[in-house]
């Protein structure tokens, strides 16, 4: 395991003060899990604050001492000497309220009823998590991040950031990320809501009750997730047409090699992830629009942002696609606000941000190398 | 690092010496991002770079400066109207290929232009030419089938394009070895530097 931050372990964090959600929802008290790798600093200027995709956590790099193969899902690009390096920044991580990683959210038992929240835990948005993240923040006497970075819905978290508390953030990295989904990106969720609102196991929602789970609805709603994750180029370089058992059985059984990896896919995800955070991650995509109550003018919306900008695109991302990072720089070029955009020639469609690549880490190591001198000045 | 920049680069010499302190600059090719660096270093400029290559974007976020990934032709119409004092094309207006559109484009986006060229009527590529071959040179150091230079031209050639695109040329600086020219620029001059801006 050469360079990595090593064996690490998650650290909850209670809070105590209500949560009022933008729907005017209240969560009386909630917990947050998070992990965090490196040294903070004596002025406390050196914080990193990775937000999470859907189907992230706070177990981002290292692994456990009781499970060595568990590995951080963004395990490549942090540690000591990596792009995001723990030798020089303090990073935290953390699993999202409403996720099912031991944060509150509806699979934990909402102690007022004593049963789990289901389908009464209150729809999440990126502000309020923003929120969430910031009492974190105070939690650990960090004032303001050094950068404050993500993919995807991670990089919205990271904009909302410089809006929400423009004060507390230097830079922010928004990866493989979008100022609003489209109606196409909404019409995806929606069709893997279905699959899950639909599953009889659901039960509205408060399925813990009945000691099931709504599998099949999960499963399909990660088979389709993870077919808009790829591109048309890579799922042919690694399926192509290959038969799996190599002729026609003229039956509905896995016959296609990508049929087979699908499935695998969507059985291994549903076995661990819970249906309800995977409606509240979707919708919160769904809902993410800083320009909404500007009658859709973004640049007016990033005008309170005093951070720097990283964005960064991929060109086969066709779920989040160039033209939507586009959208993010205009929107800073007009402000005049510091950003520079990078567009990685990458195969792996949405999923290259989680992939390591030499000119996506490059560009990652020289900006965040810049953002140390900055705060080590 | 400054002070080899400029003698690498003559013309950013004469560049930087029309730029005043604290103006806002969009260098179009920005290259690795030296100018930008050198002008932010020297004259606190707020700038942005426009490049395509993968390594430049690199080693533009390590030299710090504002890089955006694009075409530069195409990439432009991102910008809007009279968003920046200065847009700066340096030699790299030969191998552009809407040279009009862009040169409109830059006086669009910026109260003023910038942009340096190899002068192809400078005498030793009037000879190359006369002797029978298409010249190289320090300043066009690459054959006939491999250059990327497809619009190549003389003082005159763009002065005269400047006239016809109703654009005022406000300075003109002629080099040839990193010497000032003054007499019989378009014959010895080998790099020119064009500060210009649109009629009002």
């Amino acid at each position: 395991m050469d360079n990595s931050v090593g064996i690490v372990s998650a650290q909850r964090a209670i809070f105590d003060i209500p949560l009022i959600f933008k729907s005017g929802a209240v969560l009386p008290r909630y917990e947050l899990m998070y992990e965090t790798y490196g040294t903070l600093n004596g002025d406390k200027s050196n914080a990193i604050l990775i937000c999470h995709a859907l189907s992230g956590h706070h177990h981002v790099a290292g692994y456990y001492s009781d499970d060595a193969k568990n590995l951080g899902w963004w395990d490549n690009m942090v540690g000591p000497g990596k792009p995001i390096d723990t030798d020089k920044f303090f990073v935290v991580g953390l699993n999202n309220l409403g996720g099912c990683h031991g944060s509150t959210g509806p699979s934990s038992i909402d102690p007022q009823s004593g049963k789990p929240y289901g389908a009464s835990f209150p729809v999440i948005t990126v502000e309020d998590w923003v929120e969430s993240q910031a009492r974190l923040a105070d939690h650990l006497g960090i004032t303001q991040f050094a950068a404050v970075l993500g993919g995807s819905l991670g990089g919205m978290q990271a904009m909302q950031w410089a809006l929400s508390y423009p004060e507390r953030v230097r830079h922010v990295l928004a990866i493989a990320s979008a100022p609003h989904l489209t109606a196409q990106n909404i019409a995806f969720n929606d069709v893997a809501r279905s699959a899950i609102l639909t599953d009889p196991d659901f039960h509205g929602g408060n399925y813990y009750q009945h000691n099931v789970v709504p599998t099949r609805g999960l499963r399909l709603a990660r088979m389709l997730g993870h077919i808009t994750y790829l591109s048309d180029d890579a799922m042919a370089d690694k399926f192509g047409r290959e038969l799996r058992h190599g002729k026609l059985n003229f039956s509905y059984d896995i016959e296609f090699q990508i049929e087979s990896y699908l499935r695998y896919q969507g059985d291994k995800f549903a076995a661990y992830f819970d249906a309800n955070t995977y409606l509240l991650m979707t919708k919160a995509l769904d809902y993410f629009d800083p320009a909404r109550d500007l009658d859709g003018n973004l640049n007016r919306a990033f005008a309170p942002a005093q951070a720097k900008f990283l964005v960064v695109s991929f060109t086969t991302d066709w779920r989040f696609a160039p033209e939507r990072s586009h959208e993010i720089v205009h929107a800073l070029l007009h402000n005049k606000r510091d950003v520079s955009y990078a567009e990685i020639t990458s195969q792996h469609g949405h999923d290259s941000f989680l992939m390591q690549d030499e000119q996506y880490f490059a560009v990652m190591r020289n900006y965040l190398n810049n953002v140390y001198s900055e705060v080590a000045a | 690092m400054n002070t080899s920049i400029i003698q690498a680069r003559p013309d950013f010499a004469a560049i930087a010496a029309w730029i005043p302190q604290g103006s806002s600059v969009l260098d179009l090719g920005c290259g690795d991002g030296s100018l930008l660096r050198y002008l932010r270093e020297t004259r606190e400029v707020r700038g942005y770079g426009v490049e395509i290559s993968d390594t430049n974007i690199a080693a533009c976020i390590a030299n710090n400066v504002n890089v955006i990934q694009n075409d530069l032709e195409s990439g432009i119409a991102d910008f809007e109207d009279q968003s920046f004092d200065f847009v700066i094309l340096s030699q790299t207006l030969q191998a552009t290929r809407n040279t009009e559109a862009l040169l409109k484009e830059i006086v669009r986006v910026g109260r003023e232009g910038i942009v340096s060229f190899p002068n192809f009527g400078y005498w030793k590529n009037r000879l190359q030419v006369l002797l029978g071959n298409m010249p190289v040179s320090d300043e066009l150091p690459y054959q006939w089938y491999d250059t990327p230079n497809v619009h190549l031209c003389t003082l005159h050639d763009f002065e005269f394009l400047c006239a016809h695109l109703q654009m005022r040329i406000l300075a003109r600086h002629v080099m040839a070895n990193g010497n000032d020219v003054h007499v019989m620029p378009n014959l010895r001059g080998s790099t020119a530097v064009y500060r210009f801006r649109r009629n009002a």
